[in-house]
């Protein structure tokens, strides 16, 4: 067996006096990092296998540990970096498809770093959010074109007929992981945080679990190529349903859980054999076009009595806004883009980082084409792929959308690091596995908690940036580009998003 | 009376709770100072459980009809009138073992480093909060009236 | 309204706390024909054994009569019941009426009709005094050698006392090994060579013929030369313990014709499941009393410190007017022979205890370590834990109490009861959460 080329990725640093030798970060590590020699009564660790994920720094009781990137130095090469010649190592020494966890971690344009927003003076005022009504509350769905109102009595009554929404009581909802790709413990975790938050939380393409009825009414159920989990209590317990066509993560190609996440829990969910891969085809392979599309939205819509939202969930490509404009008068309630930085549980590196477009730059061109073409209200708009905090939700939603999806944002309130090796199935912090020993760590307790806070932040972060911007409406703030400027963004890259530049007025 | 309640739904076998014990049962109560000087004496008052990934945490359960405080035969156990907790009068204790035949959760530990005596959980006595449960890092063991 | 307790150990400690729990006004006395205030008798060994200083002998503070409003005569003989007219009569004239009667009289060493018993340096090994009396006759008389009647727990006290004090020990047992009522034929083995590599000679099948004393070889008041074993074999020695066991004492109600107490006794004081004797308001706890073997279903006398303080507060109860009902116990004992903890509960040996014809529904399983020195052995019927024994290794043994208490079902987990790591974790998760998330268990 010949050599690996592969260097430690991170070096774990050890402080020897502060360390107790409790063997803490022993037990902790699932990928056998540390070591305790009873002989000479210490612990080493062997970095090699460290993946960078902090359990053992955050749980050490001295805080003898830390970790750092290895500093290995390669001679400089802005061409070939330290990054590309250890995929190629990697490439030469395994022959296949190189796996990433999570989202797109190249220095791509991050538009959301490259917008501003207003604040108001002197010419209109600001507006206290401690003084005054802030409405944050959200409703997805397919608005009417016109509203009929008759007044009887000095009471207004409202006789068109609307169609179902979904109501939020903040623009966030959680985004699509699948029970499978997520531990059960996460699962629960986002589910009660979700219906403590007053928002809803996407149930990906693993099914329900039956211990998740109860939180039915802040679901969405999601119908993916898979259909795995698909049975009719599912969508009938469900608040919305949600085709999945693609994600940003991998545009394109379909999912892929291992067979070693696919526990007994996991394989009943599904409804499929315990231990077997679980692959969902690229295209729903009875949707091969758009009124393929349409037939589907509508046989949900016929399965639940017409009573529930019903939207498709797509990745952001160079066609998004035809694509979006076909979706709309396809007759979805509403259209969820996934843009390049979407995560995943496991996905090719290379279609990772390579596929798709900014989300930032995908809902502005959907929202401006849907307006233009006079069917905006047709459909809500969701946007998805890397909202790092409430400036990006902002943002996102001045460009066009209704609301946003977070997925990374979410584990990483539950703990998640980034390590980016949740494909191996050996989540430290309990999130991305189903081994019994690791889903303890994630108490859903402490993990809805986490959740909720993270939302109520946002939340009144958003609020003070609305009053900041004198407007009291996040329903104001849609598709309301005039409140953003663009700073060292190009002419094109100015007209795309629709915006002016920072200095102009 | 408030006890410590074990969840081992939430355990992770990290076994901090055995540290924190420790240290707040030395002298210096010092993490660092305590394993590096003190060590070799000390011995945590809970009785940790592991197979497999089950594990739990098991302190003295400070039971209401405890048969330890039947079995010693020195008085050394005995009911803290104002905690209600049952405690170890280390300084009596004769070390018969009679408790550590009694208890029926083999929460009573033998302490053959320095004192002796038999050694089990204190609820912390003196202070607001076991050790044990302020440090779990997955809140698996609370301290609650039920 | 009066309680009246003859007896101040145990039971009677246990019955005081027990009433005034439940009564805090009504008068309670005690009677005592010892002078000390309440002490612990099995620390009579370790006090023989200068391991404790007297202030350590006390089982409770000093201010405990005080604080329980209790009455002491102590150093007061009773010598009678009369239970028509419910009064207790002293030694020296003088009655006590009572309207709850409680006897906690505990027991009385058996000591065989051995010839030379009368001479000084014979003792029995039970009270305080006892240890005294010892003490000042080891300094006085230049002691170096003892002979140890008797083999069983009591034997193993007057060892462990007299080895710490550097004495050469003779053990003299009548069955054909030490320990046989706690004890199966390994840990006794393994116990006897523990004692004879602490340097204390053994000698089983065999027990004092007579005891001989110095210069002509019989008569009062005259140290101890040797004494002779039945088979005829000499054994040098300068004091003579007899430890070979303690009877229920029933001195105040036998012989019956002449007591007329009425109160029904067997080998012990009869008792129901409230403690209360066959005499209305007479209750009886402790090692005076005949009670329910939970494993071998009879009643019997079970001398064990536990049961005395358990019974003694069920008593009390009752005597308060609440109602408290005793489910019975087994033997349970925790020695230390020559430093090596042991620890023997229940049903530990089925010769002598189960008829041949039953054996067969038991099973054992054992576990002998000869490098480590360490011995564990459990005995099951019909699944059902009924007897352990621990030498050497007795961590967390009281699981295996709890389990013979609780009489579980261990099947599950048969194969992992001797393991190393066998805890409340090998047992079914409903007994394990019924036990941590309870309130504690109930005895």
């Amino acid at each position: 067996m010949s050599l690996s080329l592969l260097p430690p990725e991170f070096k774990i640093v050890r402080d020897d006096e502060r360390c107790i030798a409790c063997q803490v970060c022993v037990r902790q590590c699932a990928n056998d990092v540390h070591i305790y020699d009873p002989e000479d009564d210490w612990v080493y660790s062997d970095y090699s296998r460290c993946v960078g994920c902090h359990r053992c720094v955050t749980l050490c009781p001295t805080r003898a540990i830390t970790c750092v990137e290895n500093p290995l130095d390669f001679r400089a090469n802005a061409n070939w970096t330290h990054a590309m010649i250890t995929s190629l190592h990697k490439q030469a020494e395994t022959g296949g498809i190189l796996l990433s966890g999570m989202g797109c971690d190249q220095p791509q344009r991050i538009y959301f770093d490259h917008l501003l927003l207003n604040a108001s003076q002197v010419t209109n005022p600001s507006i206290d959010p401690l003084r005054e009504p802030m409405e944050l509350r959200t409703h997805i769905g397919r608005k009417p074109d016109r509203v009929e109102v008759s007044c009887e009595d000095g009471k207004v009554k409202l006789n068109t007929q609307l169609a179902p929404q979904l109501t939020l009581e903040t623009p966030i909802m959680f985004s699509a992981m699948s029970y499978g790709s997520i531990s059960y413990n996460a699962c629960v975790s986002l589910a009660r945080a979700a219906k403590q938050a007053g928002i809803v939380y996407n149930t990906g393409e693993g099914g329900l679990h039956p211990t998740l009825y109860e939180y039915g009414p802040w679901t969405i159920a999601q119908v993916a190529s898979g259909r795995f989990g698909v049975h009719p209590q599912y969508l009938d317990v469900a608040a919305a349903l949600e085709i999945k066509i693609g994600q940003g993560a991998k545009p394109g190609i379909g999912g892929h859980l291992p067979g070693e996440k696919v526990s007994a829990e996991v394989s009943k969910t599904r409804m499929i054999p315990e231990g077997t891969d679980a692959l969902s085809p690229a295209p729903h392979h009875d949707i091969y076009s758009i009124e393929d599309l349409r037939q589907l939205i509508y046989a949900l819509k016929e399965a639940t009595d017409y009573k529930k939202p019903v939207g498709v969930k797509v990745a952001a490509v160079h066609n998004i806004a035809p694509i979006a404009s076909g979706i709309a008068r396809a007759g979805a309630d509403y259209i969820a883009i996934d843009g390049l930085r979407g995560g995943t549980g496991a996905a090719p590196t290379v279609i990772r980082n390579n596929v798709g477009i900014p989300i930032e730059l995908a809902i502005s061109a959907v929202d401006q084409r849907l307006r233009q073409e006079g069917i905006r209200n047709q459909v809500s708009l969701i946007a998805a792929g890397s909202i790092r905090n409430s400036g990006d939700v902002v943002k996102i939603i001045a460009l066009g959308a209704d609301a946003v999806y977070i997925g990374t944002g979410a584990l990483v309130a539950l703990g998640c690091h980034l390590c980016q090796k949740c494909y191996t199935g050996k989540c430290n912090w309990g999130i991305a596995t189903q081994d019994p020993y690791l889903t303890k760590r994630l108490n859903p307790n402490i993990g809805s908690r986490r959740l909720v806070n993270l939302v109520r932040a946002w939340s009144l972060e958003i609020k003070e940036m609305l009053g900041g911007m004198g407007v009291n409406a996040i329903e104001s703030l849609r598709g309301n580009r005039d409140h953003l400027r663009g700073v060292g963004l190009n002419e094109v890259e100015l007209r795309s998003l629709g915006i002016k530049a920072a200095g102009q007025a | 009376m408030k006890r410590i309640y074990v969840n081992e739904e939430y355990c992770i076998a990290c076994r901090l709770c055995e540290v924190h014990c420790l240290v707040q049962h030395s002298q210096s109560k010092k993490i660092i100072k305590a394993y590096k000087e003190e060590a070799p004496q000390l011995m945590p008052r809970l009785v940790f459980e592991e197979e497999g990934p089950l594990s739990f945490a098991m302190p003295c359960r400070h039971c209401v009809d405890a048969p330890c405080l039947d079995a010693c035969i020195t008085g050394a156990m005995h009911r803290d009138e104002e905690t209600e907790a049952v405690l170890c009068d280390e300084d009596r204790c004769v070390g018969c073992w009679m408790c550590v035949m009694a208890c029926p959760f083999g929460a009573i530990q033998r302490n053959l480093k320095s004192t002796k005596a038999a050694s089990k959980c204190d609820l912390c006595y003196g202070e607001d909060m076991p050790a044990c449960v302020a440090h779990c890092p997955n809140e698996a063991l609370t301290f609650e009236e039920r | 309204m009066r309680y009246v307790i003859i007896g101040n150990s145990a039971a009677a400690v246990g019955a005081i706390e027990a009433i005034r729990q439940h009564d805090a006004e009504n008068p309670i006395t005690v009677i005592s024909d010892e002078t000390h205030h309440v002490y612990s008798r099995p620390l009579v060994c370790h006090l023989l054994g200068e391991l404790v200083d007297e202030d350590r002998m006390y089982y409770r503070p000093l201010d405990f009569y005080e604080q329980h409003q209790v009455e002491p005569m102590l150093g007061v003989r009773a010598t009678g019941i009369d239970t028509q007219a419910k009064a207790v009569s002293l030694a020296g004239g003088g009655t006590v009426s009572y309207d709850q009667l409680l006897l906690a009289v505990g027991g009385k060493p058996f000591v065989p009709p051995v010839e030379g018993i009368d001479l000084d340096g014979v003792f029995t090994f039970t009270k305080w005094e006892d240890a005294q009396k010892i003490d000042r006759y080891i300094k006085d008389n230049d002691v170096r050698s003892v002979l140890i009647v008797g083999g069983g727990l009591i034997g193993m006290k007057a060892v462990k006392a007299l080895m710490a004090r550097g004495l050469r020990l003779t053990v003299v047992e009548l069955a054909d090994r030490i320990l046989s009522t706690s004890f199966d034929h390994t840990a006794s083995k393994l116990a006897e060579s523990i004692l004879r590599r602490a340097g204390a000679e053994v000698i089983t099948n065999t027990t004092v013929k007579e005891i001989v004393g110095k210069d002509d070889g019989s008569g009062r008041g005259q140290a101890i030369d040797h004494a002779v074993l039945q088979d005829g074999e000499k054994v040098d020695c300068d004091l003579v313990i007899f430890g070979i066991g303690v009877r229920p004492n029933l001195d105040l109600i036998l012989p019956e014709p002449e007591r007329q107490t009425g109160i029904k006794v067997n080998r012990g004081i009869v008792v129901d499941a409230h403690m209360r004797t066959s005499v209305p308001d007479v209750y009886a706890a402790g090692d005076c009393v005949e009670t329910y073997d939970m494993i071998l279903e009879v009643e019997r006398p079970i001398a064990i410190w536990p049961h005395a303080t358990r019974q003694g507060h069920v008593a009390g109860c009752n005597m308060a007017g609440v109602e408290k009902t005793y489910a019975g116990g087994f033997p349970m004992n925790s020695e230390d022979i020559a430093g090596v903890p042991t620890i023997a509960v229940g049903l530990t040996d089925l010769e002598g205890q189960v008829p041949s014809e039953s054996q067969n529904e038991y099973e054992i399983i054992e576990k002998y370590d000869r490098a480590a020195l360490t011995y564990k052995r459990l005995v099951l019927h019909h699944n059902r834990l009924v007897g352990a024994i621990c030498v050497g290794d007795i961590d967390r043994a009281g699981i295996y109490t709890g389990l013979i208490r609780d009489q579980v079902d261990v099947t599950p987990f048969k194969e992992h009861l001797l393991s190393g790591s066998f805890g409340l974790i090998s047992l079914p998760k409903e007994y394990r959460k019924h036990m941590v998330v309870g309130e504690g268990i109930i005895v």
